[in-house]
């Protein structure tokens, strides 16, 4: 969610029972500002909450000019405590928690490797995960396995899981942006909201990221397209079918999608406004079991 | 000359026709600072009128060439200094529309001077373009260039000049037109052309094409380009014809941006989309309006008196604390539901139980406990229906036939518990949202629980919908709501230790129920304990609801006895001995009030989480308790005060 409307959204996604608390926001607020200005973006999002076993992430991201470039995503420890024989007063981590640090942006060999990884998360960015794995090593004429344990640190783990879920399951209303002939994806200032009609089908809601379907559709399909608009995957082809769960609340003054992949993520609208946004606020865990569930 | 009329002005013309010449003449003049139009008219009147005003200033300028020649070149440099403020510096042609309704037009200028100064809209008319009429398009330049460009170009109408001269002077022209100005170049440009001779395209044209090819530039941030944005605005406003259509211009611009991105429709529009709002907004309207009932003092000294409902609010306040809550309008609709729940129904205790989320719609739980003898209904449907079954069974075991008999005895099922104790200690009611109606969910059989534990399905949020699943579910969605409520209750109800005590010991308890205690109740002497201390060790919080054991009760049920009984009455039909029923074990779980530092981990993960709320204020923060195994329970303290110590379970599963 954009951090200028950040109290506003917060409200209007309070639905799904996870928020934050007045402290955060407070600071959130001021410490989103001065990022705004210290790395220069356009836009900052406030990305969400990652909940830890000692302490929480929480995750900004900064937009350029570009929409669709690759967003930087930047990160803060909340305060936890330690367990185990220290005060509970001690912070471990930055004292000041305004602090936020940058992540380095998530590779395909990232995903890879922390896909083994299961269970919550710890909360310390150094917390180093152990993976035993069998790898074939080759001596001389015999091959054998061998146990290896691989180390992996919390923050890969962090940066690849934030990546997942934004290529899964970050949404964006149609219409919100729009694509330039020379390619630049801009902010759409005359984006009103979304009909009633329209805000109620799955098919008027984007991923915020490269379309990946898109080329594959139909030419006939691709004749009722608008160029400028329909240039991302809309979720209604998602799989499964029926990962999305879209509800409205307050009568029909709100539409909120809830992913059922990632629980936690939830994306609000307020149809004929410009309010729109998402947030995750969970574990960090995919729901591998949604096929079963539904 | 030849080239002013291009095809697409011929369209244009065609399109738009006389009617809209005064209209553009309107906009045009008004950028033009020397501009004088006779008629001041409002943009309804010249429509009005037609074409006929049109029809004299074109015509005119052809007759009074040379005449205003002095006229115009007379006042030179110095004059057009004065007017220029008044009309120019305008960025928008909106603006300019207003303006030129404004500005008071100056008669010294005589008409025929406006249509040589008319912008690229006069492209357009058809005569317009035979006089070459120069254009002052510049609405970004600055107010010297604007003028020193019409200027120019009037002297263009009347000069012959050289070929190669046009050519220059285009070129500088269009740099001109293409950047800033300075009015250096363009009293450079005059000097020069003061001498000019007639060439094939004038500079009039040259530069009407050039702030053509100007408003034709595409934006880069949009692709859009003023000229048809213009253009299509001004169809716009034409077909429509609004009332006091220059007043909502700049609304009409952002429809007509707008009116891209949306895909041609038809016309018909739908009505009912707002219906759904009012309609919620009525039922919650009637939340509110509960409390207006006559003979409302006495009334309210009841409600005083005996009040079961819990402070919602306030509870509430912690849990936003915790970061957890569902916003402050919708805790307090919750609260006024909760409120028609007891004045409804008689209830000795209530509480906000939570909100479990669903694919459609959403539950919103309450639990209650009914007063004394409420709640007998449904007991006695349930032993019907097991007694028929019984009965089937012995039918069967009655024909002769001579298939094998199975020595498969169906496991018994177990009774539920009786309500008011083990997992159906309370009643809970579920609606979707707050103001609708509350319904009551049925009690819960330890088979239904014991499934629910193998199975994981998400909620619809309609209470009938059938759960499909292996291993198949007996009941509906209302029975699988209520056994995860069981479920959840039992492994993350918590409170701090002595918070609760048990009650006195009345009597031993019966064999069976073996020296469980089931009942608790407030602890008077409680003193509270440290936040810290809460936080720092899981050993100070204890579960205070049962524990479900495997067998789906939380108090041991044992079937051997029973079954004990039929076998005794079937040994005198058959003649096949029975093997000896299989000694069960009895299951014990944790009693009652244990630490949860007993709890078992999850994968290696400590059940639950704790955290200060805040840190920053040590003082006043309360403890937060987050269990692990079923995200979204949550617990606070305060430590300090009995009284605030709550849970809820706001449930994503």
């Amino acid at each position: 969610m954009d951090a200028e409307s950040l109290l506003l959204s917060l409200e209007l996604a309070s639905g799904s029972g996870q928020g934050l608390s007045p402290d955060r926001r407070a600071s959130l607020l001021t410490s989103l500002t001065l990022v705004k200005r210290d790395y220069r973006y356009d836009r900052v999002l406030f990305w969400g909450r990652i909940l830890g076993l000692v302490a929480d992430y929480y995750i900004a991201q900064g937009l350029s000019e570009d929409q669709l470039a690759p967003r930087k995503t930047l990160y803060r420890r909340g305060r936890g405590r330690k367990l185990g024989n220290q005060d509970p007063g001690d912070v471990v981590g930055s004292l000041n928690c305004m602090e936020w640090s940058l992540l380095p942006p998530a590779t395909e060999e990232m995903v890879v490797q922390t896909s083994v990884l299961k269970g919550r998360f710890m909360g310390d960015p150094s917390h180093e995960y152990e993976h035993t794995e069998l790898q074939k090593m080759s001596e001389g004429e015999k091959v054998f396995e061998e146990e290896v344990v691989v180390q992996i640190k919390e923050e890969t783990r962090l940066v690849s899981v934030i990546d997942q879920i934004d290529k899964a399951v970050a949404v964006i209303p149609r219409g919100a942006l729009f694509k330039t002939p020379f390619g630049p994806i801009h902010v759409n200032r005359t984006f009103e909201g979304l009909s009633l009609s329209e805000a109620k089908k799955l098919s008027s809601y984007f991923h915020f990221k490269e379309p990946v379907e898109l080329k594959n559709k139909t030419l006939l399909e691709k004749a009722d397209l608008d160029p400028s608009l329909d240039f991302m995957d809309p979720l209604e082809h998602d799989i499964p079918k029926g990962s999305w769960s879209i509800q409205m609340e307050r009568g029909n003054a709100l539409v909120v999608l809830r992913s059922l992949l990632w629980p936690g993520l939830t994306f609000f609208h307020a149809p004929r406004t410009k309010n729109y946004g998402y947030i995750y606020v969970g574990t960090g865990e995919k729901n591998i079991d949604l096929p079963f569930m539904l | 000359m030849e080239d002013l009329t291009s095809p697409k002005q011929d369209k244009k013309n065609q399109e738009l026709g006389e009617a809209r010449r005064p209209w553009e003449e309107i906009a045009a003049s008004s950028q033009d600072p020397k501009s004088g139009l006779s008629e001041p008219l409002e943009p309804e009147q010249w429509l009005e009128t037609g074409p006929q005003p049109r029809s004299g200033p074109p015509q005119s300028p052809q007759s009074r060439a040379s005449p205003p020649l002095d006229d115009v070149t007379g006042p030179g440099a110095p004059s057009p200094p004065s007017p220029a403020p008044e009309a120019s510096f305008i960025p928008s042609t909106l603006a300019l529309a207003r303006q030129q309704l404004a500005a008071p037009w100056q008669s010294d200028r005589t008409t025929d001077v406006n249509p040589k100064a008319e912008t690229p809209h006069s492209h357009r008319l058809e005569q317009s373009s035979d006089q070459g009429k120069s254009t002052a398009p510049q609405t970004c330049q600055s107010e010297g260039d604007i003028f020193q460009q019409s200027q120019q170009t009037e002297r263009h109408l009347y000069g012959p000049e050289d070929v190669s001269n046009n050519n220059s002077k285009q070129k500088e022209l269009r740099f001109n037109i293409f950047q800033e100005e300075d009015s250096n170049s363009n009293y450079e440009l005059d000097h020069t052309e003061s001498g000019v001779s007639e060439g094939a395209p004038s500079p009039l044209e040259i530069a009407i094409q050039s702030a053509k090819a100007y408003l034709l530039k595409t934006s880069s941030k949009s692709g859009l380009n003023l000229y048809d944005h213009l253009s299509d605005m001004l169809t716009k406003v034409l077909d429509e014809r609004p009332e006091n259509a220059v007043d909502i211009i700049e609304s009409i611009s952002q429809d007509v941006k707008m009116a891209h991105f949306r895909k041609k429709l038809d016309t018909l529009q739908n009505e009912n989309e707002m219906l759904p709002i009012y309609e919620t907004a009525e039922k919650q309207k009637a939340l509110f309006l509960q409390g207006n009932l006559e003979g409302v003092d006495q009334e309210l000294e009841d409600e005083i008196a005996e009040n079961s409902l819990p402070n919602v609010m306030e509870s509430a306040f912690y849990f936003e604390q915790a970061g957890v809550g569902l916003g402050t309008d919708e805790t307090y609709r919750i609260f006024l539901a909760l409120k028609q729940l007891t004045d409804t129904h008689p209830i000795q205790r209530c509480r906000f139980w939570g909100k479990i989320l669903g694919l459609e719609m959403n539950y919103i739980v309450a639990e209650v406990e009914f007063r004394e003898g409420e709640d007998e209904e449904d007991v006695e449907d349930e032993d019907v229906t097991e007694e028929r079954d019984d009965g089937d069974s012995d039918a069967e075991e009655n024909d002769e036939d001579e298939l094998p008999r199975t020595f498969y005895k169906t496991p018994q099922v177990i009774p539920k518990e009786e309500n008011r104790t083990g997992a159906n200690k309370y009643v809970y009611f579920v609606c979707n949202e707050p103001g609708g109606t509350w319904v009551k969910l049925p009690p819960v059989t330890p088979a239904q629980i014991v499934t629910a534990r193998k199975i994981k399905k998400f909620f619809t949020g309609r209470l009938e919908t059938p759960i499909v699943s292996y291993p198949p579910f007996p009941g509906n969605e209302s029975n699988y709501l209520r056994a995860q409520i069981a479920r959840i209750s039992a492994g993350t109800h918590v409170s701090p230790l002595g918070f609760y005590q048990f009650g006195e010991e009345e009597g031993e308890e019966e064999e069976e129920v073996e020296g469980r205690r089931d009942s608790f109740e407030e602890n008077p002497d409680f003193e509270g304990i440290q936040v810290i201390d809460l936080v720092e060790s899981l050993s100070n919080w204890v579960h205070h609801v049962q524990h479900i054991l495997p067998q789906g009760r939380c108090n041991w049920f044992n079937p051997i006895q029973k079954s004990e009984e039929e076998e005794e009455e079937e040994d005198e039909e058959k003649e096949e001995e029975k093997e000896e029923p299989e000694y069960m074990e009895q299951e014990v779980g944790p009693p009652l009030l244990t630490p949860i530092s007993e709890d078992l981990e999850i994968q290696n993960m400590p059940p639950w989480t704790t955290r200060l709320s805040s840190t920053l204020i040590p003082q006043y923060a309360i403890a937060i308790l987050r269990s692990n195994l079923w995200p979204g329970a949550y617990a606070f303290s305060n430590g300090k005060d009995s009284a605030l110590t709550g849970w809820a379970s706001s449930m994503e599963q």
